[in-house]
């Protein structure tokens, strides 16, 4: 952290999730929201390679601003109309307290936390992470590709035609 | 012959009138002629020159060796360390000033594709249907990009009632940023890159991601059916074939054992063969899967002249119109350089490196790639959408896996096999192209199978909604 450059980029990059995920609950339009979740998203991505961890970034913009977002678009788009507003609605105060949880925890964990390491030089994790991911926890890796595939299938049979089916639809 | 029975046509007489590249050459008149062979001989002699200062070792690592615009990078940093100044100013400045001469370089990169890159295309067009292209605005045309830029800057922009103001603005900025990050990790020549990511590969996939939310909020915003349809076809699109782009880049990274895009560059230069003889299905995969991410022909579904007027965009006027086709245009010669990177060697062809500046190199395969895109323009058809997704979905997605794990058992053997790299990749790429056709072959015969083509089944859910159902009881 001696360098200026990433000291500035963490501000910005800081400020930009703060920000934008203050305008996420501000916003009325829920996809308003949706974008301002993007760009909280992208510039979390930016805090974790100020934090040398590039693989989590990469992963980040892949998955939460690539997919996700995409997932989320559109299923506030097949909603009624009706419900697309993101001012009345009825879980503001769990959602007030969810949140007020997970700020106490987080606080508690920073508050606890000893954070005179040593800062040590940028390391290249990638090696790593796919060494522990095909070794020590290949379980878990294989378990989480297992469900994708039950996803892709599921997805499938949703979507498949059967043969009474497609003569039905002959016929009419 | 029978060609000579028929009458002639205005087209056979052109065709027959038109002249060849050479012949229009040796038609120039003679002080032309001598003024080119002169500059012809100078540029021999030149390289000659050029070739001498190379072989002597005079130019190696020197700032003002031209072949790699890295060592007058690394001079000037090191200058600034070696200055007696203050840490954080020498950090700051170290940082600064590369980072702002590579966004320089690669934003002017981009800039002036977009002067040269229409004009090219279209005298290219021109050239395969035998017309003449743009020939007016300045010489050969050539300011007819500069010309058609005004145009759109002084038209004015309307904006659709009821159009989503916020999001409307938003996705002609918010498709560029991705246009311009994509070029960060590529390797100009070996000191030559902006930011050598360990992890470039999959920032190239991930940035390629971006994309998808920018089309929506385009489609979405304009308040048009029209629009939001053309979105939904690109989004669908663009999210199934970044699955075969993924995949057969990790082909790529299987082989060379990296996901530094400047390490893969130099795996290929080392063993001296370029990974499209390799693996040549996982290449014809990425070149085809991107056509269809950056939306040019045969995959132009997202803005099908023919079918729907300009796709997400249709409700887009002026500059801000002018922002996406600049932005497909510049994602042309992006995905022109990440193919020559990852399966056509980079910025190396064979030691020619040493002698030419690699980026001259990248940019001729650059340019190469982009004339082959110009060329199916030009010749193919447009895939319809349903054929698009299938051949997505059912032939490329499980070819390109299997091929996949094919190229993972190879590599994981030649790790271990201590033979000649000759003989042992010499093999790989025979396996490969075998394995290539035959499972083409094989997979068409089973999905063919027992394929009635008159009557091709509908999907589920489009039954279910009652879409040709009521088309066909309003039909009676």
């Amino acid at each position: 952290m001696d360098s200026p450059g990433i000291v500035i980029a963490f501000y910005m990059m800081a400020g930009l999730v703060l920000g934008s995920g203050t305008l996420v609950f501000l916003a009325r339009n829920l996809l308003h929201a949706l974008a301002f979740l993007v760009i909280s998203f992208l510039s979390m991505a930016g805090l974790f390679l100020t934090l040398s961890a590039d693989f989590i970034a990469m992963a980040q913009i892949l998955i939460y601003a690539g997919s996700i977002s995409v997932l989320m678009v559109f299923a506030v788009m097949l909603t009624p109309l009706a419900s697309r507003d993101n001012g009345n609605t009825i879980y503001v105060l769990p959602g007030l307290l969810a949140a007020g949880g997970i700020a106490t925890f987080v606080g508690f964990l920073a508050l606890d936390t000893s954070w005179s390491g040593p800062a040590t030089d940028f390391t290249t994790t990638i090696d790593l992470i796919g060494n522990l991911l095909l070794g020590k926890y290949v379980l878990a890796f294989e378990i989480a590709s297992v469900l994708l595939l039950f996803a892709l299938v599921g997805a499938i049979m949703l979507v498949q035609t059967s043969s009474s089916d497609h003569e039905e639809g002959e016929g009419g | 012959m029978s060609s000579d029975t028929r009458p002639a046509t205005p087209m056979s007489r052109q065709i027959a009138e038109h002249r060849s590249l050479l012949d229009r050459a040796l038609g120039l008149p003679k002080f032309i002629l001598v003024v080119l062979s002169v500059a012809l001989i100078g540029f021999v002699i030149c390289q000659i020159l050029i070739g001498y200062l190379v072989v002597s070792g005079q130019l190696d690592g020197k700032w003002y060796d031209v072949r790699d615009f890295g060592n007058a990078m690394v001079s000037l940093t090191d200058a600034i360390n070696r200055s007696q100044m203050d840490s954080r100013i020498v950090s700051t400045l170290t940082y600064l000033i590369p980072a702002l001469l590579g966004a320089t370089g690669i934003v002017s990169v981009v800039g002036g594709w977009l002067l040269i890159g229409p004009w090219a295309e279209r005298r290219l067009l021109a050239k395969f249907q035998i017309r003449q292209g743009p020939n007016r605005t300045g010489p050969f045309g050539l300011l007819q990009s500069l010309a058609d830029a005004l145009k759109l800057m002084q038209k004015e922009i309307i904006i659709p009632r009821g159009a989503d103001r916020f999001l409307y603005f938003v996705p002609p900025i918010a498709v560029f940023i991705p246009a311009i990050l994509g070029w960060a990790p590529i390797p100009w020549s070996p000191k030559m890159s902006y930011a050598d990511l360990d992890v470039g590969v999959l920032f190239v996939i991930a940035i390629s991601s971006l994309g998808v939310l920018a089309v929506f909020m385009a489609g979405w915003a304009s308040n048009n059916h029209y629009s939001l349809l053309g979105a939904m076809r690109t989004i669908a699109m663009m999210i199934s074939y970044e699955i075969p782009i993924s995949v057969s880049l990790l082909a790529v990274v299987l082989l060379t054992g990296s996901t530094k895009l400047s390490e893969i560059v130099m795996w290929q230069s080392e063993q001296g063969v370029w990974l499209i003889m390799l693996i040549p299905f996982a290449a014809l995969a990425f070149l085809f899967a991107s056509t269809a991410e950056i939306n040019r022909t045969p995959n132009d579904i997202g803005e099908a002249e023919s079918e729907i007027v300009a796709g997400f965009y249709t409700e887009y006027s002026g500059m801000k119109a002018g922002l996406f086709m600049a932005v497909e245009l510049g994602n042309a010669i992006l995905v022109g350089a990440l193919m020559s990177t990852f399966f056509l060697g980079g910025y190396t062809f064979f030691g020619l490196e040493t002698w030419i500046p690699g980026y001259l190199i990248l940019a001729t395969k650059i340019g190469l790639v982009y004339f082959l895109f110009v060329w199916i323009r030009a010749t193919l058809p447009r895939f319809r959408l349903d054929q698009l997704m299938g051949f997505a979905w059912k032939f490329l997605i499980p070819v390109s896996i299997v091929l996949m794990f094919l190229t993972a058992i190879e590599s994981s053997i030649l790790v271990r096999w201590d033979v000649p790299s000759f003989l042992s990749l010499g093999l790989i790429a025979l396996v490969n192209i075998t394995a290539a056709v035959g499972l083409t072959f094989v997979w068409m015969r089973v999905l063919f199978r027992d394929n009635d083509l008159s009557a091709p089944p509908t999907p589920i859910l489009t039954r279910k909604m009652g879409g040709l159902q009521a088309a066909k009881v309003l039909r009676g």
